[in-house]
């Protein structure tokens, strides 16, 4: 199926090869990286996890969120999502590929990545993040593949992939949760040291990237014969909604917890992150941009006038990937390690090279995207015809 | 031998020189402690700070540390190394500290380095078990060869003794000491209670050079010298309330 | 639906057929280029290498092991020795015939064989292997008198 992708007109290969450059500028600033050390980033010995880390956590909600059209379908024979399923499943494959770069291209020694499997370690939620990562990975790779194999050739698709798509349902939850798990089981962390946290991952995972999706769907729309249809991407939308309005009360919820009990410890993180704390203050604008994406978000989705407006809905959807972005992303992550466990406050950004390297990952996964997407469109407008 | 290959038929001269005896099996051979090595269950550190008037009483022992262990001097402080350091009392502990305290104790600097816990979480987090803890005698060690740099180690402990090498650190190490290897760039490192010098019978290096202020010895012991000083002395260890039972106490 | 399949096969079947000459001729490059090693260098091997001793290694005359064995399991025995030292807590090495040794690369092999340059260098050069011990286990090369 994959010489579906192979054809298409200027445009299509107008954007493959953006891509590839991208790509191709990425990789010349990880090999800088790899040649100089991490140090070429804006990470330090306070902050020592920084923006790779930062879009892997954001990237594992988007493939989880994935799930959010199977479900429907496949458990509760919502009939309306037959055509986009697939759609969903190829997403969550480019992400989980983007989350497995971001991670390969934070490590310190890379070539010895296979140590994680030679020395397994069960104790360590990383080895178990690695495993349902790949698992994930995996798993959507041979469902996607048989069932679209399966559309073209008109035929149902083989009875052994329904186990394994019943099994992906919770095994969407089980990547977040997993990734959630790496933080709020650290002691010395306060910021994430709660029980809500992956609660609040897989509710940002579950606005990000059903609306993701939704501006994929609007974006195939316009640029192939296929339409996914105005009540499929209603119905995302109502998820989007719901899952932004969650999203932002489990905020609230740590707000309250942290500024009414007053414990100085734990009020210091969102001082940091709000306010400032010992003078130092970058993210104080970012945050506040990101809770009014999403308190504007959830306004323009929970009324349904605005909602079903496809322009209207486009602006939110882009809203709440921008607000959870910034929120999960740089948040969260440095919302953690500062202070530091000594109470020091060390700022971070990202540098160019770190950034270059984002860009070139962010590329390499719209690329596997666009190449399962066309082979997607390729397949339904074949059967179509 | 990939070298070897390419090299072409003529590879006899290699092989004859490589290869020779591969039949020659390793034997018994035996693997054991040397004579004079230190022995503890659980290594611990006492650090009485009544003894501490100013930050030069603290210098030579970090000085002594990070000159035997090729400690690089990062010239950023973002990529900064220490395995030994100096805190003020509310930066060391920052969930014991008051308004109104001794006067002693708010003004000297603090000693602080890895507390090699009893249970401790980056042990935990580890996914390639790089940093363990040693069954026989409690180090919290680091296994160099074996770390992938992925930090979640640093992540993990609660006390912020670990450091990264965010670059190539010999370039940045003012004296070699040769009997010590240096580190790499991209993999993390932390104090090892010296455990290269309890294997020749000797103490830390910090506590050599500490002039009293340190006293070394096994937890587990109920005569060793570390446990009479926790009998008689209030000792406070840091972030105590986290569970991770650390192993270096500070008379206050 | 099997019409569409027969067609498809009858299109590769045309394919194949108009390109023989490319494809024949790729494959005839192709070969040539990775074998390419073995007959531009046919008949011109490189001799070994000759490694030099320092006069402590000449004295001791064996190593912690048999030449024969160190020549070629000295990777894994190192690898045994880290395992013991890092892991283990145990830094005596005693071979089998006996003879105990400090278990380190730069304080007790090293020591020995002090001219890294003209003893290890030389055979990971010529098999062109760079082992990356060297990134932080200090050699210490003697003065030469």
């Amino acid at each position: 199926m994959l010489e579906l992708a192979l054809k298409g007109n200027k445009k299509y290969f107008g954007w493959i090869t953006a891509l590839l450059v991208l790509v191709g500028i990425g990789f010349g600033a990880y090999l800088n990286q790899l040649g100089f050390g991490l140090g070429i980033t804006g990470m330090s010995r306070d902050v020592s996890w920084g923006f790779y880390i930062a879009q892997f956590t954001f990237l594992v909600g988007v493939a989880a969120g994935g799930v959010m059209v199977v479900l429907p379908y496949y458990l509760h024979d919502y009939k309306a999502f037959a055509k986009v399923t697939i759609l969903g499943e190829f997403l969550a494959i480019a992400a989980i590929t983007m989350c497995l770069l971001f991670i390969l291209v934070d490590l310190g020694q890379p070539m010895r990545m296979f140590n994680v499997i030679l020395y397994p370690t069960p104790n360590s939620v990383l080895f178990w993040d690695m495993i349902v990562l790949n698992g994930y990975l995996f798993l959507n790779i041979v469902i996607g593949w048989n069932v679209l194999e399966a559309e073209r050739n008109n035929v149902h698709y083989p009875k052994w992939l329904k186990p394994l798509i019943y099994l992906s349902i919770p095994w969407a939850v089980g990547i977040h949760t997993v990734t959630a798990f790496l933080y709020c089981g650290l002691p010395g962390r306060g910021f994430w040291l709660t029980a809500i946290l992956a609660p609040r991952f897989l509710s940002s995972a579950f606005a990000a990237g059903p609306a993701l999706l939704i501006l994929l769907c609007m974006i195939i729309r316009k640029v192939t014969n296929f339409d996914p249809g105005k009540e499929q991407i209603q119905s995302l939308a109502k998820i989007v909604a719901y899952a932004i309005c969650l999203n932002v009360f489990f905020l609230l919820c740590e707000v309250f917890v942290v500024f009414y009990s007053q414990i100085p410890e734990h009020m210091d993180h969102l001082r940091y992150l709000f306010f400032g704390l010992q003078g130092k203050s970058s993210l104080v604008p970012w945050m506040w941009t990101s809770m009014a994406l999403m308190v504007l978000s959830i306004i323009l989705l929970v009324n349904p006038t605005t909602r079903k407006n496809e322009n209207v809905l486009t602006v939110s959807c882009l809203m709440v990937f921008a607000g959870t972005w910034i929120d999960k992303g740089l948040g969260m992550i440095s919302g953690g390690f500062v202070p530091s466990p000594l109470h020091h406050v060390t700022e971070y950004a990202p540098t160019v090279p770190e950034l270059l390297i984002t860009i070139g990952v962010y590329g390499a996964g719209f690329l596997v995207l666009t190449i399962l997407y066309k082979m997607a469109v390729g397949v339904k407008e074949e059967v179509r015809s | 031998m990939a070298g070897v290959a390419v090299l072409g038929i003529g590879a006899k001269p290699v092989l004859d020189v490589l290869a020779a005896g591969q039949g020659e099996v390793a034997g018994s051979f035996k693997l054991q402690k040397g004579e004079g090595a230190l022995n503890a269950k659980q290594w611990a550190m006492v650090i009485d700070t009544r003894k501490v008037e100013k930050a030069s009483d603290l210098e030579p022992m970090i000085s002594a540390c990070h000159k035997i262990h090729n400690v690089p001097q990062m010239e950023n402080k973002n990529h900064e190394i220490k395995w030994i350091w100096e805190e003020e009392y509310h930066y060391a502990f920052p969930t014991a500290t008051s308004r109104y305290m001794n006067e002693h104790a708010e003004h000297i600097p603090f000693l602080v380095l890895c507390n090699h816990c009893e249970n401790p979480p980056c042990v935990r987090a580890c996914p390639t078990k790089a940093t363990f803890k040693r069954e026989s005698d409690g180090i919290v060690m680091m296994d160099f060869h074996r770390c992938i740099g992925c930090r979640f180690c640093m992540a993990a402990c609660p006390y912020g003794a670990r450091s990264f090498n965010f670059r190539d650190p010999r370039p940045f190490i003012k004296e070699t000491n040769k009997e010590f290897p240096t580190r790499m760039k991209g993999v993390v490192e932390k104090c090892n209670y010296c455990a290269e010098r309890i294997a020749v019978g000797k103490l830390p290096a910090c506590v050599e050079a500490s002039n009293g202020i340190l006293t070394f010895g096994d937890l587990f012991d109920p005569n060793s010298a570390v446990r009479e000083l926790l009998k008689s002395n209030f000792t406070i260890r840091r972030k105590q309330s986290l569970g991770t039972e650390p192993s270096v106490y500070y008379i206050v | 639906m099997s019409d569409k399949k027969i067609f498809l096969m009858k299109d590769k079947n045309i394919f194949l057929i108009k390109d023989k000459k490319y494809i024949i001729a790729g494959l005839a490059f192709f070969i040539a280029l990775f074998t390419f090693p073995f007959w531009y260098n046919s008949g011109k091997a490189a001799p070994g290498p000759e490694i030099k001793l320092t006069d402590m290694a000449k004295e001791a005359k064996e190593c912690v092991m048999p030449t024969a064995y160190m020549r070629a399991e000295h990777m894994q025995l190192l690898d045994i020795w880290r395992q013991s030292v890092v892991r283990n807590s145990d830094n005596i090495y005693v071979n089998p015939s006996g003879k105990a040794f400090t278990m380190s690369l730069s304080n007790t092999c090293l020591d020995c064989h002090s001219n890294k340059a003209e003893f290890c260098d030389k055979c990971h050069d010529y098999a062109s292997v760079r082992p990356y011990c060297f990134d932080c286990h200090i050699d210490k090369p003697k003065e030469i008198k």
